[in-house]
């Protein structure tokens, strides 16, 4: 027996479904792009999905500008192409303040992130967003809704998620209640991975292997990307053949040693390494085993 | 890791472009795990992933540290671990939720969908069930079929999976023992075929030792396979089924980028399609053919089942968001009685004649629900006789929508045939539903289009009709401003009539008691009069406490748009009490009364009524001119 769709063609045809019912009951919604490998297949996805029509909402960056130079590129390239328009938000308390991940640790990602979130939703009134989480990232993940309904004040609460059955999804809300949506749930790293090659989807070339000024510290590979990265006493950037499973904030993410330079050559990478995906984010640990709950609970996304 | 059926590293390692190519041709099979709570279901999924790779060593060494630290099997690896997520339930040692875990092998990617097996959570596995292939059912061994066995191979069945696995785990505990595994199989076949199952796989296993998982155990020579995931990775998924269905296309969104261009956007979920095929358009009847199938990728020859795609008519038919665009020679029925299995998922019970959202593919429409024939007992399988479904409680009922939808009975098609029911003012997603049959009274029962219809009737009136509910708390003044309302009408020659509360219930409603149902019942038929009546031509005029909006909301869909208005007589809750006129309030707060509207039942006021009447700022007379006004103005 062959079956005539792969598990990629339903993957990309339920992705599809989803983004679709969204604008069954939306007002004003919206993409949430990290410009990560998993921002660029939900975009891929969201122009497949109204094709010849643009996708019919923005793209929102929630921006640390700490972020990579690279990914600031893809951005607004990725925006242009796409015809969407692009809405970037800094949290301007954050900036007044001047927080950043060297001198503030958690709560450079509380306040840029989880607090520059929740500011950029209410200042433009988006009653729903779609986020690029997978459900194989992170054991809290794993159960989350596809539509994860939220409070007023951005809350989710883990025993009040809606029954979720067939593909029938309840967009239904009251005013100032949202909904997060995650139209790549059941994709899994691999699947990522081989769609990108599949599609010639465009991703950050932080991704493939290359030299880049390093320095290890904490345990991880950090990549100087700018000036604004201090050096400690003995610490000299270092030229090593580097790649990133994961993009964050640069000062955040670490780095692993490859020579994986295509596509292939990285999946075969990921295919035979043996720590996950997320070990190179530090946001995970903060507040022991359940952290990643507990963010979410609080609002992140 | 030298497992057969999960080495890769070397062809990864050599040539991953043969490897990729490989894996890009894997189906995708989604399943479900059914346990109860000790059962050993998390440590089989912990297993499963654990074999296939899916643990990478960072999780590893988190995963023992825990086992030392919280686990259950005396610091050996507590695969249980790696999959009970949230917090709560880590504390509690159970499983809360659905949770979905990924795992893929030589031959296929897996979708686990792992639910939880106590009585209170049957709503998750519903959850969980409603999407798979394939169910597993873990029996422990030592205790054989259970209770919960019996209940879970129910809803399985219920929600229409085909293929089941009777998974007789912890084997390694009763010594690997045929007898054991024979005595339950058996137990298990005299009930499964009770309840319609009539094929299943059975397989001794042990999770924690990982007996016949991934192939055969040495430990049961007596059994001659398959291994579970031998059996996973084989056994036929419904695709080409559905694909030999009739074309059935239900409609999510209008694609218009400009003028020259409209497509209709949706997921196929039955048959397939090609350009040039005759279609017929649901619930409108209309007849087309298909133009194009358009995609990003360039417009396809064929799409079929599963596929997400935009298709483009020949004519410009009417065809929008709900309508299902469906093979022209085999359509489906559309209707708006229905039997169906209903599935509670709520903690307020359900109430009988309360409307409420039905979501069934993308048709969204009002609709009741009848007190159930009879609910079903899923320990026992018995019917027993009920009023009303609690949390997790079956049954079988008559549904009736404010229009008529399109459907498939679930048996044949779980797209067109399964469907949710939304709280109206929740917005919680309170039920599942898997529709039977249309009932044939709608169809019988036509509507009786006489000659002289409700405009002309109107007309001879010199008026046009509307219904003007009047609602707010008892002692609010609703009877004394509807009636003044009335007399004003009457001196101005217009055809009114006055329905009142308790006028009501001393005939057409003395079956009424006052408890929710019977209180919801009550305001349904005063709908259903007050509908006939502006029928008729008449400005009908109703005063009822009517304290909650899904009820008003129930009665304004009833009649045509613009005809019911909603008249809030917004007097304070201290100043109705202050005024008494009944003494009503007085017994109340003396226990004297019990559900009273303010007191120890909610009175939910509307958000945006037609007319809003401060009593405090004006008085009735003053009241009744403004309503008169905007009535006739």
């Amino acid at each position: 027996m062959i079956d005539t769709l792969t598990h990629l063609d339903r993957l990309e045809a339920e992705s599809i479904h989803i983004m679709r019912e969204v604008m069954a009951d939306a007002v004003n919604p919206v993409m949430l792009y990290s410009v990560g490998k998993d921002s660029a297949v939900m975009l891929h996805l969201a122009r497949k999905a109204f094709y010849p029509s643009p996708p019919p909402f923005p793209l929102l960056h929630v921006d640390t500008t700490w972020k990579f130079r690279a990914m600031y590129e893809l951005r607004d390239r990725m925006a242009a192409e796409s015809g969407m328009d692009l809405i970037v938000h800094q949290n301007p308390e954050a900036k007044a303040r001047g927080i950043n991940p060297f001198d503030h640790g958690p709560l450079h990602t509380d306040m840029w992130k989880t607090e520059g979130l929740k500011q950029a939703l209410d200042l433009h009134g988006f009653d729903v967003a779609f986020g690029g989480a997978r459900r194989d990232e992170e054991k809290s993940r794993a159960k989350e809704r596809i539509f994860s309904f939220r409070t007023a004040s951005h809350g989710w609460d883990p025993k009040q998620q809606r029954p979720e059955l067939w593909n029938l999804y309840n967009a239904r809300k009251a005013k100032g209640e949202s909904i997060r949506v995650f139209p790549i749930s059941n994709w899994t790293e691999l699947d990522i991975w081989q769609y990108i090659a599949r599609e010639n989807i465009p991703i950050v070339p932080l991704y493939f292997a290359a030299p880049r000024p390093t320095v290890t510290r904490d345990g991880l590979l950090l990549m100087v990307d700018d000036d604004r990265f201090p050096l400690r006493d003995g610490e000299e950037p270092v030229m090593r053949s580097v790649r990133f499973r994961t993009l964050g904030c640069y000062p955040l993410t670490g780095a692993v040693e490859s020579e994986a330079t295509t596509l292939s050559q990285v999946i075969q990478e990921m295919l035979l390494t043996t720590t996950s995906e997320r070990q190179g984010r530090i946001i995970d640990k903060d507040g022991g085993d359940a952290s990643m709950e507990k963010k979410k609970q609080e609002g992140y996304f | 890791m030298t497992d057969p059926i999960y080495v890769t590293d070397a062809l990864i390692a050599e040539d991953i472009d043969a490897y990729l190519a490989s894996h890009e041709r894997k189906s995708l099979l989604r399943f479900i795990t059914c346990g109860s709570v000790d059962d050993g279901k998390s440590t089989l999924i912990g297993r499963l992933l654990y074999d296939s790779k899916m643990i990478f060593e960072d999780q590893l060494a988190a995963l023992e540290a825990d086992s030392k630290r919280v686990g259950t099997q005396g610091g050996e690896i507590d695969f249980a671990l790696l999959v009970d997520g949230l917090a709560a339930e880590r504390e509690q040692g159970i499983t809360i939720d659905v949770a979905y875990r990924f795992f893929t092998t030589e031959k296929r990617k897996f979708i686990v969908a792992d639910t939880p097996g106590h009585e209170q959570y049957t709503r998750n596995m519903v959850t969980g069930a409603s999407t798979a292939d394939l169910a597993v059912i873990l029996v422990d061994a030592r205790k054989g079929v259970l209770t919960q066995t019996r209940r879970h191979s129910f809803l399985a069945h219920l929600l229409g999976i085909r293929h089941i696995v009777l998974a007789v785990n912890k084997m390694d505990l009763v010594g690997y023992d045929k007898a054991v595994f024979d005595r339950i199989t058996l137990a298990y076949r005299a009930f499964a075929s009770e309840i319609g199952i009539t094929n299943f796989t059975a397989i001794p296993i042990s999770g924690f030792k990982g007996d016949n998982i991934t192939a055969l155990s040495a430990n049961t020579p007596w059994f001659k396979g398959p291994a579970l995931i031998e059996h996973l990775e084989t056994v036929e998924i419904g695709d080409t089924a559905d694909e030999a269905k009739p074309l059935r296309m239900p409609v999510q969104w209008v694609n218009r980028p400009n003028l020259d261009f409209r497509g209709f956007s949706g997921q196929l979920a039955s048959g397939k399609v090609k350009p040039g095929d005759a279609v017929r358009i649901l619930p409108s009847g209309k007849t087309t053919t298909i133009d194009r199938i358009v995609t990003l990728d360039g417009d396809l020859n064929e799409a079929v089942a599963g596929q997400s795609v935009t298709l483009t008519l020949a004519d410009e038919v009417d065809c929008s968001r709900g309508d299902v665009i469906a093979a022209a020679d085999a359509p489906p029925e559309t209707a708006d009685q229905f039997e169906a299995t209903l599935v509670w998922m709520a903690d307020e019970a359900m109430i009988p004649g309360r409307a409420y959202w039905l979501k069934l593919a993308t048709q969204s429409v009002s609709a009741t629900v009848q007190a159930p024939k009879y609910e079903i007992n899923v320990n026992t399988l018995d019917r027993l006789a009920a009023k009303t479904l609690d949390l997790n409680g079956i049954g079988v009922v008559e549904v009736s929508t404010d229009k008529p939808i399109t459907f498939e009975a679930y048996a044949d098609n779980k797209t067109l045939g399964g469907f949710i029911l939304i709280d109206k003012l929740t917005n919680a997603t309170v039920a599942a539903g898997m529709l039977h049959f249309s009932l044939r009274r709608a169809q019988n029962v036509h509507w009786q289009a006489g000659d002289i219809d409700r405009d002309m009737r109107a007309n001879l009136k010199n008026q046009r009709p509307a219904l003007l509910w009047f609602t707010g708390l008892s002692g609010s003044g609703k009877s004394t401003i509807a009636n003044l309302v009335e007399k004003k009408l009457h001196r101005m020659n217009r055809h009114s009539f006055l329905l009142d509360g308790d006028n009501v219930r001393h005939g057409l409603n003395k079956d009424l008691g006052f408890t929710e149902a019977d209180r919801i019942e009550n305001i349904r038929r005063v709908g259903e009069v007050a509908k006939l009546m502006t029928d008729a031509g008449l400005i009908v005029i109703t005063a009822f406490i009517s304290p909650f909006r899904a009820e008003r909301e129930m009665v304004r869909a009833m009649l045509p748009e613009g005809e019911f208005l909603e008249i809030f007589i917004d007097t304070p809750l201290a100043e109705a009490e202050r005024r008494d006129v009944k003494g009503l309030y007085k017994k109340a707060r003396a226990g004297q009364l019990k559900n009273f509207t303010g007191i120890d039942s909610p009175y939910e006021a509307p958000e945006a009524p037609e007319i809003r009447i401060d009593t405090t700022a004006m008085t009735a007379e003053e009241a009744a001119d403004l309503i008169v006004e905007r009535l006739l103005g």
